[in-house]
């Protein structure tokens, strides 16, 4: 019953074609340079911020509120609050074993929370599966990235929601989709759509995977270390996709340690330190230090106006 | 503690240096692997491309195309009189070899999905054993066991093995225990209940001359087709298939959607014709021994090019397929991606069991019948051993049905061919176990590099 629901919603999802390109359309028209500037501390987040919440600010697009999880004696997360809202990428801090990927398979649908309740686009909602994630359209672009070595581009991103005219598959729309998807995100260094996963460099494979995230007509796309294992020019490529998801209007969250890439791409910043959100707020303000005090310690001295406004939404 | 805040305080300088100067290599590597179909922009481009990744252990078909030629070339110089590339032999050979090649298609299936079924040797058995005796008459007392159509038979005994392998599948992917040893078991069970069945008498006889609708099951080999027949299902064949292979690669090329050359795929249907051809020429020359004529395409051919058509459109047109392929490549992907793995993997060893009730109802029609002698761990080997000559790979993920059909013939050019030398069946054991071994190695040879270029995953 359920799996026969999940791909019908899957189906309707699919077709429809508009989407993507309107997407490609939008990202053209708004890539706008207030999201390009450096690493600095302060001005350029709030900048970018008052171009793109504007509406989004009032009501988060997903809202968590006091949602623990432990798995027999662990308690991996502790009562915590989260709010993504569209068109701003939030990023998710912590040391390792902060919960993180707790908190990331939570909104997945992947494990359920004892506790907490969320909400979507202020409606109360409960995830229960992956499916269910997929439907409200929420993404997940994995570490290890979950892309299949032996099938090529197309095949990976259509992978599970594959097109097909009675029962044979449709490759030429399938791969004309791909194309646009890949042509909207501006991802344009591979060779060819049809080449086997195993060919990319990890760059290109962090691209097909959030091509096949982002081409699902979904508002929440969650980034697990994207840039983890890249190099320079990889990397910037990879940030550079995350600000054009921004732009396409897409809620992103970005789970990661590296603090260059944290207070390059995110608006907003969310510090979890053994479980708990020990700090979220306007990447303005955090700087540097304050975010690694929060990260290894689970507070801050350095920052006074930070951590009034600890796990208060902004 | 103290660790953490220089891991988060980004990569030190030297990392980024390391990582920038092992880019371009990793890239090198990729390209190498490319295959060629989607680089070349001509034919002469595409060989190119070909001969890069033939290099690098990953070539496609063709060099097992060559070994078969190899082995042919051998054996007719080798065999008395020359009669290894006679017609007669040859028919004998498609035959001989279309047992081995259903068994491997069937296998693929498994195979694909980085498992083994050790059982389908016995299950075919089976299977031949069920249609076999459903078509005996049967002296009175009349019974519901006996003088059955030849059609409801072959049915029965194909959905009573793709029963057999949902066991083997509900046993595999329930109980969560490894293929290997669960078909290892079922290869012992089967071969117990093969005897149980086949009883005091040790065996039973399929022949042309008794009464009823053994006839038909024996005619599945010895039947051939009407040569007018022969030639007019070659042509519709080139035809659906050509042609739809034409229209697909044109109408891709004008759609600015990857396609292969225009030279490729007229070679690839010129090729298809060709070997058309050949074999319809042959088996249309007269290799009788006495008086009468014998003549046409027996119907097994048709048989094996159907079960090799149809595991080609399931693969690799279908759905299905796609998820096969994708469980196969990694199957944490698939599951995430919404596949069902666990019932891609159940209906893999339905299917690998079915096709092998196919083969052995072909064995059981090859050999006019069936005995307790009948060696189904040997045909399991041979059937592995055809799909990973062909091209299929143990660890999964890469494999396609044709790799059976190509695998399987050059098996049973082997077998037949040590079979003409009068080997005893000692050599013949020792020669397929070269020929699995140089095949095995082909394949790890192929993954390594494949491995190579797949570094950049990190």
């Amino acid at each position: 019953m359920r799996p026969g629901e999940g791909r019908s919603q899957a189906d309707r999802r699919v077709r429809n074609p508009g989407l993507t390109l309107a997407r490609a359309q939008m990202g053209v028209k708004s890539m706008s340079l207030t999201h390009m500037d450096g690493p600095t501390d302060g001005g350029p987040a709030a900048g970018g911020q008052a171009l793109a919440t504007g509406p989004a600010a009032a009501e988060p697009l997903l809202r968590l509120k006091g949602v623990s999880k432990h798995f027999g004696a662990v308690q991996a997360l502790f009562e915590v609050d989260l709010d993504l809202p569209a068109g701003q990428v939030t990023a998710l801090c912590g040391d390792n074993g902060a919960g993180k990927s707790v908190l990331t398979k939570c909104i997945a649908g992947i494990h359920q929370p004892d506790a907490g309740q969320m909400f979507w686009q202020g409606q109360p909602i409960h995830i229960r599966s992956p499916k269910d994630s997929a439907a409200l359209g929420i993404e997940t672009v994995y570490q290890d990235l979950a892309l299949a070595d032996n099938l090529d581009i197309v095949q990976n991103m259509f992978l599970g929601r594959e097109r097909q005219r009675r029962f044979i598959l449709d490759e030429d729309s399938m791969e004309r989709a791909a194309a646009e998807t890949l042509a909207s995100l501006h991802v344009t260094t591979v060779r060819s759509i049809r080449q086997p996963v195993a060919t990319l460099s990890g760059g290109q494979r962090q691209a097909v995977a959030v091509a096949k995230a982002v081409m699902w007509n979904s508002k929440l796309v969650l980034l697990d270390e994207p840039t983890a294992a890249l190099g320079v020019a990889q990397t910037k490529m990879v940030l550079d996709l995350v600000r054009r998801l921004k732009s396409h209007g897409l809620a992103v969250m970005v789970i990661s340690h590296n603090l260059n890439d944290i207070f390059e791409v995110a608006d907003r910043i969310a510090i979890m330190h053994l479980g708990r959100m020990v700090a979220q707020d306007r990447a303005s303000a955090f700087d540097r230090q304050s975010a690694v005090d929060y990260m290894t310690t689970g507070g801050s001295s350095r920052e006074v106006a930070a951590s009034a406004s600890t796990t208060r939404r902004d | 503690m103290a660790g953490a805040g220089g891991a988060g305080s980004g990569r030190t300088p030297e990392d980024i240096a390391a990582q920038a100067e092992a880019a371009p290599d990793l890239t090198a590597a990729a390209v190498e692997v490319m295959p060629p179909e989607i680089m070349a922009q001509s034919l002469g481009q595409y060989l190119r491309a070909w001969f890069a990744r033939l290099k690098s252990g990953d070539a496609g078909l063709l060099p097992v195309v060559a070994a078969l030629v190899v082995v042919a070339i051998v054996f007719e110089i080798t065999s008395p009189n020359h009669r290894y590339l006679s017609p007669r032999n040859l028919v004998d050979l498609f035959s001989e070899s279309a047992v081995f090649s259903i068994l491997a298609v069937g296998e693929i299936f498994v195979l694909l999905l980085g498992e083994i079924d050790l059982s389908i040797g016995y299950v075919a058995a089976i299977g031949g054993i069920i249609a076999g005796l459903l078509v005996q008459p049967q002296a009175p007392p009349s019974d519901y066991m006996h003088n059955w159509p030849w059609v409801g038979a072959v049915v029965v005994a194909v959905l009573v093995c793709a029963a057999i392998g949902s066991v083997h599948g509900f046993i595999i992917t329930r109980l969560k225990l490894p293929s290997f040893v669960v078909t290892l078991a079922g290869q012992m069970f089967w071969f117990g209940v093969m005897i149980i069945i086949l009883g005091q008498a040790g065996g039973f006889d399929v022949s042309p001359s008794s009464p009823g609708n053994q006839r038909e099951i024996y005619g599945i080999v010895y039947r051939y087709l009407d040569v007018w027949l022969a030639w007019v299902g070659l042509a519709v064949i080139v035809l659906l298939i050509g042609g739809s292979m034409w229209m697909r690669d044109a109408a891709r090329r004008r759609s600015g959607l990857v396609a292969p050359p225009v030279g490729l795929t007229i070679a690839k249907i010129a090729f298809l014709a060709i070997a058309g051809i050949v074999i319809v020429v042959i088996c249309n020359i007269d290799r009788s021994l006495g008086t009468l004529p014998v003549i046409g395409v027996p119907w097994v051919v048709p048989l094996v090019l159907a079960v090799v058509g149809g595991a080609t459109i399931l693969l690799e047109r279908t759905q299905f397929g796609r998820h096969m392929y994708a469980v196969g490549g990694n199957p944490e992907a698939a599951r995430r991606a919404g596949v069902g793995v666990t019932s891609i993997r159940m209906w893999a060893f339905v299917i690998s069991a079915a096709l092998a009730g196919v083969a052995g109802i072909v064995a059981v029609s090859y050999q006019g019948g069936i005995t307790t002698n009948f060696n189904g761990g040997q045909e399991v080997l041979y059937a592995v051993a055809a799909a990973v000559i062909g091209g299929t790979s143990l660890m999964g993920g890469r494999g396609r049905a044709i790799h059976g059909l190509i695998g399987g013939l050059t098996i049973g050019a082997i077998y037949n061919g040590l079979y003409l030398l009068s080997f005893q069946v000692q050599y013949e054991y020792i020669a397929t176990a070269l020929v699995l071994l140089a095949a095995v190695s082909v394949d790890a040879l192929a993954r390594r590099s494949a491995t190579s270029g797949g570094v950049a995953r990190v």
